[in-house]
């Protein structure tokens, strides 16, 4: 699929390298004003790299490091994703966390968090006792002396936030061109030329948000100032039928390897125990390991014992982009008119939005023309695959209206004939079983595709025979 | 949820229209006055038969062999003629505030109100991440439903090399359709220590199928992205493991009932099945709601289901005559090395289990069983039988000896001896 007649096209204005939740939300920023706008990335789908495995939670930035750009960021972002989601249908579900401290040492960090979360902006935690605790969770594990209240701490779908975004891009313009890896970068007087495995692209700006690829694509632009390695976070999703168990996110309190361990409901009705924190060398490598498995139930044991008797629905390991820097990395250089944002750590599902903000604001300041585009489309409005809102399966006048939406074909997750087929027309179709599964949910339930499997994947290869085979890379996604 | 729900109130609802619930609505249906309703959230009811293309299906209850599919047809006909109304793509999502079962289909969403129901979901096999197996997220990887789903009802391509996980009886049935699909199985590999276990295999034409088994062996990690390249074994007791280059994963047997229905309404699980806890009749603890098939013996064949389906029908039937059977009863529990045992309850006056047989897994190979029932200690009955104990595939136990437990006794505890 080389083309390298991509050369002769249009040059873009900006080059947004990297359709993960960052780049996404940059291009459609970006597209909002009178901007050719490109949006390239590696693989064959838009957040198909940290930004589809992580926990996804709507951070309040409690507990930041105040003072950073990323503690205002997240705080920021938190809003303003809240907004976006409202109105375009991403579904979220305000389920408030619970910190919770199983040793002294712990409870006696919890004043410490809360003074943190008010440096951080955030006033509403509230410290309670053990009893308080379990009457918010009685499922948990003995042991537990006392707990941080997080009210507003939420969870979203990471699957539907990027695609709304780039989907929105796509809309106002933007041309989305996936399965293009950037190689190396060519600096003429008026452009950058990015050689890629399917042709060049050439832009007046680009943008570097390659999130666990950020630091090289950064030395691409000959600079040293940061380095990446992945942190592998893996993950167990436990059965629909765990949901009761767990309604507020259960949180560790936070140590130096980061995070820890949580237990959450997920979007889709599930219960989620991870993530684990590895540092790895190999950027590509998301696979999951038997000791990250012993080491997640062994802490779920403590957490949560009754969740462990519940079946395995799905396991994974997202990357985290690990930087040796304390803080996000963006900076706009005009003398090249390159701009990265990187070393987004462990919580850039929450602040893309506000990282793309403040971003788009250093490029103007640089140099970049930011005229508003009038007539804007609206946002687009994203299938509901939340559990919180009605489903398709569930809705009586939408079956009336149309019976494909009364034929369940994912048994498991209930997703109906009519929502794949919307997926696989939609302005961002999936290529493979993974990208259709992350739009509609099909095969990811308990059976994992025991009963649906061949139906879907069979759906999916009649859609991808409909395209036309050979049409040359530069114009397969074109506005 | 949007109010509007069509009502539909038929004497008898039937959810699953695989053998177990095709067969209750064929005994059924001329016997009451009202409807029996037979919903199926498959395009075509029929059960897993529909897409297992080779024979053996039809021993026992119809006493003829069939191809899965086939047989398939016939219990669905079956049911038809027998005046049972048969529903498919319409699938029980749940249970509404009233008691009623919430059904989506794309003749829009119902609420059925039956005077009793029966549950008939059959059982799938636990996939890769519910068993756990590490490694990279690969294409290629499947269980034995959706391999066959791939191949004989879409006809879709697999890949050269197969690695069958298990060696159970289904393992078998995943051999032929992989050969069918053109698909060498260059591997089969099983947690038990012993061959028996599948030499007992009793599809017919396995003479035919060469495939090597390796033993008291797992696999340990899932090689390869976006396609599984290899598996890595592991031996037990050495811990070696090795590397096996294939293209397709199929993971068999390792059951779990539908039980989602059950829990749902509050019906108390068997920690040991999975499935509901019913009697000898197949009644659960909620009057009027009743069970069939491997959604509680997770699992066994067809016919057998089938005739859990005569079985919970003559239950249904002394239900809608209000003859009731709520007098004492003991449970009945599965000791090691039997893993789990159904029926679980025995009522006083209650009809005998189907055919008979108390049903059992074991998870070691016995040879010549000597199974005991004991009542708070005390032996009541023992009896060695004259066919083996074999893990992956059901061990019938004559429920006979059953008939020296007292009532009053408290729990009986099955074991071999
Ligand atoms: C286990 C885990 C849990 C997390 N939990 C949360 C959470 O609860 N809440 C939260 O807010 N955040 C969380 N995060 C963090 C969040 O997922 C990330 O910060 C966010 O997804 C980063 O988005 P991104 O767009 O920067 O990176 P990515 O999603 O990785 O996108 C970068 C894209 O760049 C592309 N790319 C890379 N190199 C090239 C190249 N050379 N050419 C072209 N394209 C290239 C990649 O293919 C990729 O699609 C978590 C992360 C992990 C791993
Ligand atoms: C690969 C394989 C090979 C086999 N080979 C043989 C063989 O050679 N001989 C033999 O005798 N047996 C064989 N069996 C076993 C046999 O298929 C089963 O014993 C039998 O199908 C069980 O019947 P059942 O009615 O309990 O469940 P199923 O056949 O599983 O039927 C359950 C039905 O319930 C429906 N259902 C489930 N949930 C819902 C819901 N919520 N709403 C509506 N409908 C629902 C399903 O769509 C399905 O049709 C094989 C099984 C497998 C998997």
């Amino acid at each position: 699929m080389i083309a390298p007649q991509d050369a002769g096209s249009e040059p873009a204005d900006v080059a947004v390298i990297g359709a993960g939740v960052v780049g996404s939300a940059i291009a459609r920023l970006l597209s909002g004003y009178q901007l050719d706008v490109t949006l390239l990335d590696a693989r064959d789908d838009v957040g198909d790299g940290t930004s589809k495995a992580n926990t996804a939670i709507l951070h309040t930035g409690f507990d930041a490091a105040p003072g950073t750009l990323e503690s205002r960021l997240v705080a920021e972002g938190y809003h303003l994703l809240k907004d976006y989601a409202d109105r375009t249908g991403i579904p979220y579900e305000p389920t408030g966390a619970v910190l919770v401290a199983w040793d002294a040492e712990q409870l006696a960090a919890l004043p410490g968090l809360r003074e943190k979360a008010e440096r951080n902006g955030y006033r509403e935690t509230e410290i309670i006792d053990a009893d308080e605790v379990y009457r918010r969770i009685p499922a948990l594990g003995p042991g537990a002396l006392g707990g941080l209240t997080v009210p507003d701490e939420s969870i979203i779908c990471t699957w539907t936030a990027t695609l709304a975004l780039a989907t929105d891009a796509v809309n106002r313009g933007a041309r989305l061109r996936r399965a293009h890896r950037v190689s190396s970068v060519r600096r003429e007087s008026e452009y950058t030329v990015l050689h890629t495995n399917a042709g060049e692209v050439r832009a007046r700006w680009v943008v570097n948000a390659a999130g666990l690829g950020s630091d090289t694509i950064d030395a691409l632009f000959g600079f040293d100032r940061f380095q990446l390695h992945p942190r592998r976070g893996e993950l167990l999703v436990y059965d629909k039928q765990a949901r009761s168990l767990v309604d507020p996110i259960v949180l560790p309190v936070p140590s130096k390897l980061g995070k820890g361990v949580l237990i959450s409901p997920t979007i889709y009705g599930n219960v989620m125990l991870g993530p684990t924190a590895e540092d790895r060398e190999d950027r590509e490598d998301s696979s999951t390991s038997a000791d990250g498995f012993a080491f997640l139930r062994d802490k779920g044991e403590r957490i949560m014992p009754a969740l462990l008797d519940e079946e395995v629905t799905a396991s994974y390991a997202g990357l985290r982009a690990a930087s040796n820097l304390g803080d996000y990395l963006i900076e706009v250089d005009d003398r090249q008119r390159y701009a990265v944002a990187g070393g987004i750590r462990s919580t850039g599902l929450t602040s893309s939005m506000a990282v793309a903000e403040y971003l788009v604001d250093q490029l103007g300041k640089a140099g970049l023309r930011l005229t508003e585009r009038t007539a804007l489309p609206a946002p687009p409005r994203m299938p509901n695959i939340g559990e919180a809102g009605l489903r398709p399966y569930a809705d009586a006048e939408r079956i009336a209206r149309d019976p494909e939406y009364g034929t369940v074909t994912c048994f498991c997750e209930r997703v109906t004939r009519g929502e794949i087929r919307d997926a696989l027309h939609s302005t961002i179709p999936p290529r493979d079983l993974g990208g259709l599964r992350r739009r509609t949910r099909a095969m990811n339930g308990r059976c994992q595709g025991f009963y649906c499997g061949a139906t879907v994947t069979g759906m999916l290869a009649e859609a991808i025979n409909e395209e036309p085979a050979d049409a040359p890379a530069n114009e397969e996604e074109s506005r | 949820m949007t109010a509007a729900r069509a009502r539909l109130e038929p004497d008898v609802a039937i959810v699953g229209g695989g053998p177990a619930g095709l067969r209750a609505a064929r005994e059924l249906a001329p016997a009451v006055s009202g409807a029996v309703l037979v919903l199926d959230r498959e395009s075509r009811a029929g059960g897993i038969p529909r897409h297992c293309a080779h024979t053996g299906f039809g021993i026992r209850d119809e006493r003829r062999m069939f191809g899965g599919p086939a047989y398939a047809t016939r219990m669905v006909r079956a049911a038809e003629r027998a005046g049972a109304v048969l529903r498919s793509s319409a699938m029980v999502t749940g249970w509404s505030a009233t008691g009623g079962l919430e059904v989506t289909s794309p003749d829009g969403l119902f609420e059925v109100h039956a005077r009793a129901v029966v549950v008939a979901t059959g059982a799938r096999e636990r996939p890769r991440s519910a068993r756990m197996i590490p490694g990279d997220r690969a294409d290629g990887v499947y269980t034995t439903g959706y391999l066959q789903n791939m191949v004989h009802l879409q006809e879709r391509a697999v890949g050269r090399r197969a690695v069958i996980v298990g060696s159970e009886l289904v393992s078998w049935s995943a051999v032929l359709t992989l050969r069918h699909a053109g698909c060498e199985t260059v591997l089969m590999t099983s947690e038990q220590p012993r061959v028996e276990a599948y030499s007992l295999f009793s599809l017919p034409g396995k003479h035919l199928l060469r495939v090597p088994v390796r033993t008291s062996t797992r696999v340990t990690r899932i090689i390869g992205s976006p396609r599984v390249r290899a598996v890595e074994i592991e031996e037990s007791p050495s811990g070696n493991r090795t590397t096996i280059p294939c293209d397709t994963v199929v993971l068999t047997g390792d059951w779990i009932p539908d039980n989602e229905l059950f829990r749902s309404a509050g019906i108390a699980l068997d920690p040991a099945t999975r499935g509901p806890v019913v009697d000898t009749e197949l009644r659960t603890d909620r009057p009027g709601l009743f069970a069939a098939g491997n959604v509680l013996h997770p699992v066994d064949t067809a016919d057998i289901a089938a005739l859990d389906g005569v079985q919970v029908a003559a239950g249904v039937l002394d239900y809608l005559a209000e003859q009731r059977r709520d007098g004492q009863h003991v449970r009945i529990t599965a000791d090691q090395p039997l893993r789990w045992i159904a029926p679980m309850i025995q009522r006083v006056g209650a009809r005998p289990p189907a055919r008979k047989r108390l049903l059992a897994w074991v998870d070691g190979y016995v040879p010549f069983p000597k199974v005991v029932a004991r009542q708070g200690g005390r032996v009541i009955a023992q009896r060695r039988l004259p066919w083996p104990a074999v893990p992956g595939r059901v061990f019938r136990i004559p429920s006979e000896m059953l008939s020296g437990a007292r009532p009053d006794g408290g729990e009986v505890r099955i074991s071999l001896g």
